[in-house]
């Protein structure tokens, strides 16, 4: 069982996640930094707060099952779990290396409690629905079912038949949480493809929506507990977040998607994380 | 030296008789997912919106709490099915081949192969005998598609009974596993007494001169051209090639070098499929004159399926015509 963290306290362990991505990313010399450090909020409720898990026993029978969806985010969600125990931290420096569990790419079986392979974007709902369909039909579970999504894939056509699949299926145990930062590899969403009215599209599929502050670590834990009281539907919180969030020379630029700092950016980076002093807004400071 | 049925595969008593029945290979996936279903309540079949004519509807019938319609989504039910399979389940993706394996691809390859979840993807309607539908529902890629992915098994049953052996199996086996169906009757020319195992190449007519390594309804036609060839003085041995990944390289090594030369035939592209997987093996470790039966990369097209095998030259008479070819090689 988790352990009940202050929310002072989840605000202080998301910048740690942050500094932990950024370490990550620049020994890795490849990788993305916006959508993960746009995430650190999402994922460290999740893991600190919201996912009932188990960090020495990753495949325990009865957690609650997070699909990450976007697989090229991964450096967050590596972070939170060495951050959580399911590995030493000191392993994040691996990342993207040779032998690595820490792949590129998440890849299941390397890496127990990361519970599929991920990166090619728009399968994750659909494999998300998948489990949460028999853990309510066929084996009447009590665990639930998290996806992690970004926007840019909402564009694929994959997730729409997923989303149709899981609306008629009333898979009420499946909360999917989208990553609305308005950016993708070759642009913002709205120019590359419009998304909007994305709030509407998923209510048209028989979704319960729930709009967050991706930022604001209360809101996200109120939206999941309120997801679990939504009955006959699954739930998409979108999660307005601000790309690169923590480190200004990366916010809402996309040129940052799919690149790492270099040292010397790294250092300004951390520099800028670890004397924060209210720089990343909190009713709790 | 004479060449004759192997009767140790027990054959139908039928089988070179004008009367034999015809029946698709779909129906043995119908009555073997059923049968599966009894042995293990973790099977699972999901099917998108073809389930009477892939015969996923039996399934359905018995077991409605384990039928899962996607609807027109082969990309969601492939990944569907991989997260089921997470969860504990075997599932079934039913569809026709050009669509399961065909459109949903890259949706096998990460959330099934890479994954390495334990799902069975049975692809129906391939072949260029699915006839009257023409070319875009004739799968004729599918086996490459399928054998060149790490991790995935291929089976291709040579008839409904086989099919029916076949589908049990995949079910008893880990891991992702292709299965091929065919649409149109063929004859039925195994019996429950045929042995059938996983992996294992079967001889079937047993010769001396050529050796034909065959799948799928297409080795019928091959016994019938040897047959033809045994009374003109030609030895052939005919090797039904069921499973073509993991590909039994004992068998099929130990006739070729007896016979040295060797025809393949198979109702898919020559390029990547059956044929080639032998040409594979054979050609780093035993090198003998090669005939290959199958589609020469070209799209099938309109008509009956024994017209279309005749006009693309998959029937005995090519069969015969590629044995004294390969021979004049030798």
């Amino acid at each position: 069982m988790q352990k009940q963290y202050s929310l002072k306290k989840l605000e202080l362990k998301a910048n740690e996640i942050r500094q932990d991505i950024i370490k990550m990313l620049v020994k890795a010399g490849s990788g993305h930094s916006a959508g993960p450090l746009g995430m650190a909020d999402v994922f460290t409720a999740l893991y600190f707060s919201v996912l009932n898990h188990d960090p020495k026993n990753p495949l325990w029978e009865e957690r609650d099952r997070l699909i990450l969806s976007n697989g090229h985010i991964c450096p967050v969600r590596y972070a939170v779990m060495a951050e959580s125990g399911y590995f030493p931290i000191k392993e994040l420096d691996t990342l993207r290396k040779f032998g690595s569990r820490l792949q590129g790419h998440p890849e299941r079986e390397r890496l127990p409690g990361i519970e599929t392979t991920s990166g090619p974007l728009g399968s994750g709902l659909s494999q998300a629905a998948g489990i949460a369909y028999v853990g309510k039909y066929l084996d009447k579970t009590n665990w639930r079912v998290y996806c992690a999504m970004s926007d840019g894939e909402q564009e694929a056509g994959q997730t729409w038949e997923a989303a149709m699949f899981a609306g008629k299926n009333k898979l009420d145990n499946l909360t999917a949480i989208i990553d609305r930062n308005n950016i993708q590899i070759d642009g913002f969403t709205e120019d590359i493809m419009p998304l909007e009215p994305l709030r509407a599209k998923y209510e048209a599929f028989n979704w319960q929506v729930l709009e967050v502050d991706g930022h604001n670590i209360e809101q996200i834990i109120d939206a999941c507990n309120e997801a679990k009281a939504i009955h006959q539907k699954p739930t998409v919180i979108i999660a307005h977040t601000i790309p690169g969030k923590g480190v200004d020379f990366m916010e809402n630029k996309f040129e940052w998607h799919g690149k790492p700092p270099t040292a010397e950016e790294a250092k300004i980076a951390l520099q800028e994380l670890r004397t924060l002093g209210g720089k990343i807004s909190s009713e709790h400071e | 030296m004479s060449s004759m049925l192997n009767t140790k595969v027990y054959l139908s008593e039928k089988v070179f008789q004008d009367d034999i029945e015809k029946v698709p290979t779909r129906n043995g996936y119908g009555e073997g997912l059923v049968l599966a279903g009894e042995k293990n309540k973790n099977v699972v079949v999901l099917c998108a919106d073809l389930t009477e004519s892939t015969r996923s509807e039996a399934f359905k019938i018995k077991f409605p709490d384990r039928f899962i319609e996607v609807g027109v989504a082969e990309q969601n039910m492939a990944s569907l099915a991989a997260g089921m399979a997470l969860a504990g389940k075997i599932p079934f993706i039913s569809s026709y081949a050009t669509f399961s394996p065909g459109r949903n691809n890259e949706q096998i390859r990460t959330t099934i192969a890479i994954n390495n979840v334990n799902v069975k993807i049975a692809g129906a309607h391939a072949g260029i005998s699915v006839g009257p539908d023409g070319a875009t529902h004739q799968a004729l890629e599918d086996m490459a598609l399928m054998r060149v992915m790490p991790r995935m098994s291929v089976i291709y049953p040579c008839d409904a009974v086989e099919a029916k052996k076949a589908t049990i199996a995949a079910s008893q086996i880990e891991g992702p596993l292709y299965l091929r169906f065919a649409r149109a009757g063929t004859p039925q020319f195994t019996t429950e007494q045929t042995p059938f195992q996983f992996g294992v190449a079967e001889v079937f007519f047993i010769g001396s001169d050529v050796t034909i390594v065959a799948c799928g309804p297409l080795v019928y036609e091959a016994l019938l051209a040897a047959q033809q060839l045994e009374k003109e003085g030609i030895s052939v041995e005919v090797i039904n090639n069921h499973t073509i990944k993991p590909l039994d390289k004992n068998t099929i090594l130990e006739s070729v070098k007896k016979t040295r030369a060797l025809v393949t035939v198979e109702e898919h592209q020559v390029a990547g499929g059956m044929g080639s997987a032998v040409c594979e093996m054979l050609s780093q470790n035993f090198l003998v004159p090669v005939e290959m039966v199958g589609i020469k990369d070209r799209f099938g097209e309109s008509g009956e399926p024994e017209e279309l095998w005749n006009a693309f030259g998959l029937s005995h008479p090519h069969i015969v015509e590629a044995v004294k070819k390969v021979l004049k090689r030798k």
